[in-house]
């Protein structure tokens, strides 16, 4: 049945999509008359060159593993989660409101309980999709995609209304208190004397993030649920013969993907920005599709892509303060990625198995 | 609240009506193929930039209109071939397409113009500009129907009268000829109509390409008539309100309409917070309206008030028996 070997399904598959991807994104950069060449110089240099461009990079990829889980394991349930957007922002909510009207002592214990927050309300957002698709039948694509939309909605109304300070222009929290600061990589070099910037970009969230990555894997491989979870996933009918609960599926599958699609509010809310503003989530939700995809649903590969893509955003964020080339190429590159990896799979894979297949005729 | 501002909102209301109801239409048709489409969005994004680009430098908005409904087709095939011919996932592909469209519209605006993903402005013949039907100034002092018919009948681009002659010729192709027949069969039970000789492949890729179409004119009403020129992201969600909209009008033609009149009209109100507070005494939070639709499509999607069943192959490649 396996026309290829694992290796080539794992890895060839997903690089030649990216080779393919990245072509055209070098032609796409020739055409509007720039040099690809040194465009991923400079991409290079600017993401991975210095301790600031590694911190930026792994800050974007701390976003992505979050968003990039999230889609993957609701992907195994064989439900397409395309909220994590909307997840994330209320994620983020939960963060500003425990870290704005708590007085903590410490910023770890702060940590716990944002990280608990960000979950439960990222969960939540995924829970009523989930809902009306185990109990109503409701298309969860359309749904979760109605809930982003809601949730910006309700983001805005929130600010606006209650946590935009008195007298404040913009749409933006009060600040977090100073202590509730969580240490970055850059705090932990300086103090080991090794000069590095001040910004605040890679924290303590991207052990969380590895965590989550192993936690998944966990999950999902190690346990009954995860079974039941992948086995309702690969076909629904047999899973519901073998007595497992399709209800129950559909909803813990979300949960977990909007919890874990939530957490990603603690880097950007409590790591970065230090309030809540209007535009924290930035995308991140969406560009959990790609990784997924390009990870194949694996946390290990989740890891890889999400890290892939945080240098394709901070090297993104340079060609476009260096170069007339905007960041919107990193767009067109997602875009691709998801097309080649997502959409057009079937595209990069035939040839491959043909190849695979004469091989083994050969062989024999 | 007086007759005057009644019938402004209800002009508002008319045009910003019209994306959506063609994006909603051109939804219609490729999803009563089978193929799920939420890459409006994006197909319209694309037409609004390359109509305002092609009509800024050519100066003419017809060949704009051409060349938005060529880049907005020219995505439909790239949806067409993952969806229809590679039989990949519908929705990743639309998903693609969305960003494409966002990255792509951006990338090539400053490219071309060099203003920060931005056409320059359009004047002149290089817009749809508003046509005063006959007798609208004559019969103007005429009492009621004087200013209903010269404000809100007349005085629109000519793209809102074509898009509201769209409504009852997609109900007659779809319901009265035999290529509707045909497109709405491939929709419920593809193998039905393989197995009476006719090509589903072909089908879908009729009903994508003329969902490429409608797109395209969405979006070059957008950049050439709603407003004059391209901004980034200026579909600003409509592709999925229009979604909405298919939704709720249950995957019908003139249902869509009125759908996508009601939507408008939350568009419109949010424009005109005043107007509400004045009419009911409460003020309405904005967020509130531009989250209406949505929360409505949720609420029929969850089968509240009638419940909204999808053509049943929506979303599944076909694969011949072998």
């Amino acid at each position: 049945m396996d026309v290829m070997p694992k290796w080539a399904e794992v890895i060839l598959v997903p690089l030649i999509s990216l080779l393919l991807a990245a072509f055209l994104s070098a032609l796409i950069i020739l055409a509007i008359g720039e040099d690809p060449i040194a465009a991923a110089k400079l991409m290079f240099e600017g993401a991975v060159g210095s301790v600031r461009g590694w911190g930026y990079t792994l800050y974007y990829a701390t976003n992505f593993m979050f968003t990039g889980l999230a889609v993957s394991v609701a992907f195994h349930a064989r439900m397409f989660n395309i909220g994590g957007e909307g997840q994330a922002v209320l994620g983020g909510l939960g963060v500003a409101l425990v870290c704005l009207y708590v007085p903590w002592p410490h910023w770890s214990i702060a940590l716990v309980a944002a990280t608990a927050m960000a979950a439960a309300f990222g969960a939540f957002w995924a829970a009523i999709p989930a809902y009306l698709q185990a109990k109503r039948g409701s298309h969860i694509v359309i749904t979760t995609i109605m809930f982003n939309y809601i949730a910006a909605a309700v983001l805005i109304y929130l600010l606006n209304e209650f946590l935009k300070p008195a007298g404040a222009a913009d749409p933006s929290s009060a600040r977090f208190a100073a202590h509730l600061d969580l240490p970055t990589l850059n705090s932990v070099l300086n103090g080991m004397g090794i000069k590095a910037s001040k910004d605040d970009s890679v924290n303590v969230t991207f052990l969380i993030a590895i965590a989550s990555c192993v936690a998944v894997w966990v999950l999902m491989w190690k346990t009954r649920l995860g079974y039941e979870i992948r086995a309702f996933g690969h076909s629904g009918s047999a899973a519901r013969y073998a007595g497992i609960n399709p209800t129950k599926i559909i909803m813990v599958s979300m949960i977990i993907s909007g919890a874990l699609a939530g957490m990603m509010g603690i880097n950007v809310v409590m790591g970065e920005a230090e309030r809540l503003v209007l535009n924290s989530v930035e995308g991140a939700g969406f560009i959990g599709i790609a990784v997924a995809l390009m990870g194949r649903n694996h946390p290990f590969g989740v890891f890889l892509a999400a890290i892939l893509f945080g240098f394709l955003y901070q090297g993104g964020a340079e060609l476009d303060f260096w170069t007339s080339i905007p960041r919107e190429l990193i767009v067109v590159i997602q875009a691709l990625v998801i097309l080649f990896t997502g959409a057009l799979d079937h595209m990069v894979r035939m040839p491959l198995e043909r190849v695979f297949l004469a091989f083994r005729k050969g062989g024999v | 609240m007086d007759y005057m501002t009644l019938l402004q909102v209800l002009d508002t209301t008319v045009r910003l009506a019209i994306p959506l109801l063609l994006a909603c239409l051109a939804g219609l048709f490729s999803e009563r193929a089978g193929i799920f489409d939420i890459g409006l969005e994006g197909k319209m994004l694309a037409a609004a930039f390359l109509s305002a680009a092609v009509a800024a430098t050519s100066g003419s908005v017809w060949v704009g209109l051409l060349a938005g409904i060529g880049a907005s087709v020219a995505l439909s095939l790239i949806h067409g071939l993952a969806s229809i011919t590679f039989r990949g996932n519908q929705l990743i592909s639309g998903v693609a397409i969305n960003f494409l469209a966002a990255g792509m519209t951006v990338l090539i605006a400053q490219s071309w113009f060099q203003q920060g993903g931005r056409t320059p402005s359009l004047t002149g013949a290089a817009r749809f500009n508003p046509l005063t039907l006959p007798f609208a100034d004559s019969i103007s002092e005429v009492p009621v129907i004087g200013p209903a018919y010269s404000e809100l009948i007349s005085g629109h681009a000519l793209v809102v009268y074509i898009a509201f002659a769209i409504v009852p010729l997609s109900w007659w192709v779809l319901y009265r000829t035999r290529f509707g027949l045909r497109l709405r069969a491939v929709g419920e039970n593809p193998a039905a109509v393989d197995t009476a000789g006719i090509s589903v492949v072909g089908l879908r890729y009729a009903a994508v390409i003329i969902c490429g179409v409608l797109c395209g004119i969405a979006g070059a009403y957008l950049s050439t008539a709603l407003q004059a020129g391209f901004i980034k992201d200026m579909s600003a969600g409509r592709g999925f309100i229009a979604l909405a909209a298919l939704i709720f009008a249950k995957w019908r033609p003139w249902h869509a309409m009125y759908a996508c009149l009601l939507f408008g009209l939350f568009q419109a109100l949010e424009l005109r917070p005043d107007i509400i507070e004045r009419l009911i005494g409460i003020r309405v939070q904005s967020q509130l309206l531009s989250a209406l639709p949505y929360i409505m499509t949720v609420v029929i999607l969850a089968g509240l008030g009638g419940k909204a069943i999808p053509p049943r192959a929506g979303g599944e490649p076909y694969v011949k028996e072998r």
